[in-house]
């Protein structure tokens, strides 16, 4: 076979990897991990990475226990995990509407989490640890329900799913400053901080929820990756090949709708993310099937938001930027790049 | 099993309020080349999307080996049925490899993911469509017929009986038409797969169908060897054309030669 594959048969089991794939997939998993430690191991109070290491192995003293495990750790795995999950999201919504200009922020699905959990903030008296995460997930669940049943006409069709979600985001943007207006001034700073996306503070309770969902969802998904595939070739193809199409659009819709919800309830809106992960992935190797692409967009998502979590604490230390600055910082030149190449080649991705 | 593989009874399609195909019946010949053709818009294309259900039908049914073909799984009708679209895409830097062995969805499943009866449909789909050499290339960068025979052989290793063609010689210079048209001939004639195609060319149709069915106004005009239907008033009532039709010189089959060049009259359908 060409292209440096290798073929694995054991009786009725057959599988074929793609040895490039795996190689960049390795590359990402080590580049996560190393910044994870990096990440634990920097900050206010330096903890030298053997240090970090071993406390991690269980043989570190108290102090730096209490540091690393309660307060630095946490906060990296919600990067790491909300990363991993708008990667995964990003891909399944650019492969299902085979358009690669799509991620949850453009479709509205960021944006009805942003106007629930807002709406909580400023409305809510006691707006507590809960509330808003909860909110934001339903908002965002809410939204992906309401953009499928518009966009149902008999079937749904990629860019009509496109347009009607590019309605629901400015829908959802008006809902945001309407919100806005009717605040009063701590409660609105406190939203726009949500809004902006940030791990600060994230604690264990953060990461369950994210790691149970992708622990359940993500193995499934890179299973009915084969599915993407198909529908990659156009709907006629994919149900000439035995897909059902609309039911398995509507389950990968789903399960990418309930991954961003997840990642925004616990971080806020994070943007690029889920738009750049799968770009990322695609450069490392072009023509990727989704089996490969989809576990190397979830390990480009996690790698851009630590990293972004990471310089933003360290580029104006002692003062933070949330991460959702430091990803739109990062991802806007690239999305102009991204752009420069599509105009001269004619198709973007 | 019934002769044919494949039937239309009865058949009503349409799109929104429109009834594109009418009250249809067909049997498509097993092992055979057939040709539909017909004036834009006599429904040849929805005919031949509803044979490989891609439209729901309003009326009657489509029958694959005489059972309904909405009530079959998918995966089966994928097993036995083929289809090439009017212009299919492939996703950005795909290489030619990996499209053709996509063909071969409906055969695997998650732990079947790349068996050797893959493997070997893969590499025989390449060598019948000349495209082994092409393999790792990227499709994007491969030529009008160089691509269009990639497209074939990702149905042909889909290994079904029936391949479904709509207009597969469009965009492609004269060289590359008689190229896919030559390939699918050999596949019927040395395999014994059954062909269905939408063509535009009437002289390319009445060369290469074993079976010729003529479309007017959502129903079927005239079907049969091309010989036996094709001459001037069929040109006349199906495409609104005068023409002289002689013996092609070359196949004997029927040759159509338009007489008016500047005024069309008004076709029957």
């Amino acid at each position: 076979m060409t292209g440096g594959r290798v073929v694995v048969r054991r009786g009725p089991v057959s599988l074929r990897v793609d040895l490039r794939v795996a190689l960049a997939l390795a590359a990402v998993s080590a580049g996560v991990l190393a910044a994870l430690v990096a990440s634990v191991s920097v900050g206010e109070f330096g903890i030298p990475i053997g240090d970090v290491v071993a406390t991690l192995a269980g043989a570190g003293d108290q102090a730096t226990e209490f540091i690393v495990l309660d307060l630095r750790l946490p906060r990296a795995l919600v990067a790491v995990l909300s990363g991993a999950a708008l990667g995964l999201a990003g891909a399944i919504f650019q492969a299902a509407t085979r358009n690669p200009l799509v991620s949850p922020d453009v479709i509205g699905v960021s944006g009805g989490a942003a106007v629930a959990a807002v709406a909580v903030i400023v409305f809510s008296s006691t707006a507590s640890a809960v509330a808003v995460p909860l909110a934001a997930l339903a908002g965002a669940i809410a939204a992906g329900a309401g953009l499928y049943a518009l966009a149902w006409r008999g079937g749904v069709d990629g860019l009509r799913l496109v347009l009607v979600g590019i309605g629901v985001a400015a829908l959802a943007q008006a809902g945001v400053w309407y919100v806005m207006t009717q605040g009063r001034i701590f409660e609105v700073a406190e939203a726009y901080l949500w809004l902006i996306g940030s791990v600060n503070g994230r604690g264990w309770e953060h990461v369950w929820p994210l790691a149970a969902t992708l622990a359940v969802l993500a193995p499934a998904i890179v299973a009915t990756g084969r599915r993407l595939d198909a529908l990659a070739l156009g709907d006629d193809l994919a149900r000439s090949l035995g897909v059902a199409v609309e039911r398995s659009r509507l389950l990968l819709l789903a399960t990418a709708v309930v991954l961003t919800a997840v990642a925004v309830a616990a971080t806020g809106p994070i943007g690029f993310v889920a738009f750049v992960a799968p770009h990322l992935a695609r450069r490392m190797r072009p023509g990727v099937s989704a089996q490969g692409l989809l576990p190397l967009a979830a390990g480009c998502g996690a790698l851009l938001v630590v990293i972004s979590d990471l310089a933003g604490r360290l580029a104006f230390a002692p003062t933070e930027l949330p991460v959702g600055i430091v990803t739109s910082v990062l991802a806007a030149p690239y999305f102009l790049v991204l752009l420069r190449r599509a105009s001269r080649v004619g198709v973007a991705g | 099993m019934s002769a044919s593989p494949l039937q239309a009874r009865e058949l009503t399609v349409g799109y929104d309020g429109r009834v594109v195909v009418d009250g249809l019946s067909l049997e498509i010949p097993r092992g055979l080349i057939t040709v539909v053709v017909g004036a834009n818009g006599c429904g040849k294309s929805t005919l031949l999307r509803a044979l490989a259900r891609l439209l729901k039908p309003r009326a009657g049914a489509v029958l694959l080996d005489g059972r309904e073909i909405d009530r079959l799984p998918s995966k089966e009708v994928a097993k036995r049925l083929g289809l090439l679209p009017q212009s299919p895409s492939a996703p950005d830097g795909m290489t030619v490899e990996d499209l053709v062995a996509r063909g071969r969805y409906p055969h695997q499943g998650l732990f079947r993911q790349w068996s050797e009866r893959d493997e070997a449909a893969v590499e025989a789909a390449l060598a019948a469509t000349e495209t082994t050499e092409l393999r790792a290339r990227p499709i994007d960068e491969l030529s009008g017929g160089q691509r269009q025979r990639v497209w074939i052989a990702m149905t042909l290793a889909q290994e079904t009986e029936l391949l479904l063609l709509d207009e597969p010689t469009t965009f492609l210079d004269l060289a590359h038409q008689i190229d896919v048209l030559e390939l699918l001939d050999g596949l019927v004639a040395e395999r014994g797969r059954t062909v269905v195609m939408v063509l535009h060319d009437i002289n390319q149709a009445c060369r290469y169908a074993d079976h010729l069915v003529a479309m007017c106004g959502g129903r079927i005009h005239a079907a049969g060897p091309p010989a036996d239907v094709v001459d001037a008033a069929f040109i006349r009532d199906v495409f609104g054309l005068e023409a002289e039709v002689i013996e092609d010189p070359v196949t004997g089959t029927p040759l159509c030669l338009p007489t008016t060049t500047s005024r069309r009259t008004t076709t029957r359908c």
